[in-house]
């Protein structure tokens, strides 16, 4: 079935508040709220704010009973075995950093924690932190001249050392897929965790965890079309109840004296303070509506535009393609560089067109070096997106090229 | 429109490049990033008596941040520490959109003011140079 794109992008109020020309190719960075997530974000603070697992009048506990419904809701969007697995975090860097520090506390000296070069510096950073306090290593699986992992050095790279692999399910640079269930068996092989960044993969439908057969998943809200400010951490279940706390506060305890603490069982475990209430039933509120989606007809439409962009692109000689040429295994994420015009002044000059790119090197340095560059041009792809978009942008590269190549 | 940032003279001092290369036994070294894309400037500098005998630099960046960098290299021989900071403020004060001085070099730079995010482009270079003269003070080590 054909995509009615219209229709999606009358769920999305953005595109009638900006005025035309407006292409936007940046969901890869943040991607538009759509009508279901501001309508939750905008009742709850409006109509329906109380503090949540506190209050027991009605408000109070009509706001806790919605914020445990969009637990339910995420797991069932990530097909995880209860929503006591997932716990709220404000995004997918903190939900990484979370995961970094509570793991870490399994590290002994000379330990390794295996990456990839195509992270994304959330990805990254958090575990140079933890490897660094236990004095443990960092290797990584290095990528090939399409900055796609080179898996086939899994053998060599996964030993009895290995005690943590976290990789991206889908690169920010590149839309690159990895293979999670062989990284998965890998990983099994030696008793190692696997824990996946999936914040460039939620948007796309929904998923199931278990199939990937990972053991922690990350992502935020703002990019699946919800408000910024939230995401969540799926834990496999066994593991969360046996990890120790990240941060101490209220509501992640069961009993506090003056001397100790007890705390609570996951997930409030890991959930000090208040959360972000409004933006986690956002983020609920967009799974349920992108659960309803026909989400083969968006895969062939992104499928369709990429094609699209890919071939307009590599008709183009000042064009260097970055990432993979093939449809399959990647999403609607595409960098580029112009030989002789600086990705930032690309992004700028594509402004004018009213087409908005990302420029830089996308808090994935080590992938840019690998590229051999400094930084690229990005345009990422998302279901509101249409054929316009992609000429707006192929008739602002052929302007650039002719005022700056 | 965007595409105004890119006025004749910004393409033209980012073509020309000047003070690109390297020199023989500089007196100081500095690299400094900028953070938004990771382009790069590395400066050397000859000093005498606290003041730039030769600069040169290589720059790795967009066309703003060249161009900066080739002005930057038209400028530099004799200042010393103060100057080089005067003239940081001078191109930060453009950038608020409150230098107004008739200096046409500096001028090129005023359709970048309502550009918030590429002020870092433009300064990066000046940034470069009161960080070397800093240097300079603390010890010759490349930094």
């Amino acid at each position: 079935m054909t995509l009615d794109v219209a229709a999606i992008r009358r769920e999305f109020p953005i595109f009638e508040a900006v005025p035309p020309p407006f292409h936007y190719l940046d969901s890869a960075a943040t991607g538009q709220i759509c009508r279901a997530a501001a309508k939750a974000l905008w009742h709850f603070e409006t109509a329906a704010r109380a503090n949540v697992k506190r209050g027991v009048y009605r408000l109070a506990d009509e706001a806790t009973r919605a914020y445990e419904d969009a637990r339910a809701q995420i797991a069932r969007y990530l097909d995880a075995a209860g929503p006591e697995e997932i716990v709220f975090t404000t995004g997918a860097t903190f939900g990484l950093n979370l995961a970094a520090h509570v793991l870490s506390e399994r590290l002994q000296p000379e330990d390794e924690i295996l990456l990839s070069i195509a992270e994304h510096h959330s990805n990254l950073v958090p575990w140079q932190m933890a490897a660094e306090r236990r004095g443990a290593r960092i290797r990584a699986i290095p990528v090939d001249e399409r900055g796609r992992l080179r898996l086939d050095r899994l053998g060599e790279l996964v030993s009895a050392r290995t005690r943590i692999i976290a990789v991206t399910h889908v690169s920010n640079v590149t839309g690159a897929i990895t293979d999670i269930p062989r990284i998965a068996e890998a990983a099994a092989a030696v008793g190692a965790l696997l824990v996946v960044d999936g914040a460039q993969r939620v948007p796309h439908g929904p998923l199931s965890v278990r199939r990937l057969g990972c053991d922690v998943y990350a992502f935020s809200a703002h990019k699946m079309f919800g408000a910024t400010g939230a995401g969540a951490l799926w834990v496999r279940r066994d593991l969360l109840a046996s990890l120790p706390p990240f941060l101490g506060g209220g509501e992640m305890i069961r009993r506090v004296s003056i001397e100790r603490t007890r705390y609570a069982d996951p997930p409030r475990r890991f959930e000090a303070g208040t959360p972000p209430i409004g933006p986690v039933l956002a983020m609920a509120a967009a799974a349920r509506w992108l659960a309803g989606l026909d989400w083969s007809a968006i895969r062939d439409h992104e499928r369709r535009l990429l094609a699209r962009l890919l071939d307009g692109l590599q008709t183009i000689p000042a064009v260097i393609l970055r990432g993979p040429r093939e449809i399959e295994d990647r999403f609607g994420v595409v960098a580029f560089e112009v030989r002789g015009v600086h990705a930032h002044d690309v992004c700028q000059m594509l402004d004018g067109f009213g087409v908005c790119l990302r420029g830089g090197h996308h808090c994935a340095q080590p992938l840019m070096e690998a590229f051999g560059t400094e930084a690229t041009a990005r345009a990422s792809l998302a279901l509101y997106n249409d054929e316009a978009d992609i000429d707006a942008l192929l008739e602002g590269l052929a302007y650039t090229i002719r005022r700056l190549a | 429109m965007s595409a105004d940032l890119y006025n004749e003279q910004i393409v033209a001092a980012a073509r020309a490049a000047d003070g690109a290369g390297n020199l023989a036994d500089p007196d100081v070294v500095v690299e400094r990033d900028n953070p938004l894309c990771g382009d790069r400037i590395r400066l050397e500098l000859h000093l005498r008596q606290g003041r730039i005998a030769a600069l040169a630099h290589r720059t790795r960046g967009c066309l703003l941040t060249r161009a900066a960098a080739s002005l930057l290299a038209r400028r530099a021989r004799g200042l010393d520490v103060a100057a080089a900071r005067a003239l940081r403020a001078r191109i930060e004060r453009l950038l608020a959109g409150g230098e107004t001085a008739e200096d046409p070099d500096l001028a090129m730079f005023r359709p970048v003011a309502s550009v918030r995010s590429r002020h870092e482009c433009v300064l990066l270079p000046f940034e470069a140079l009161v960080h070397a003269f800093e240097s300079a003070e603390s010890g010759p080590e490349a930094s």
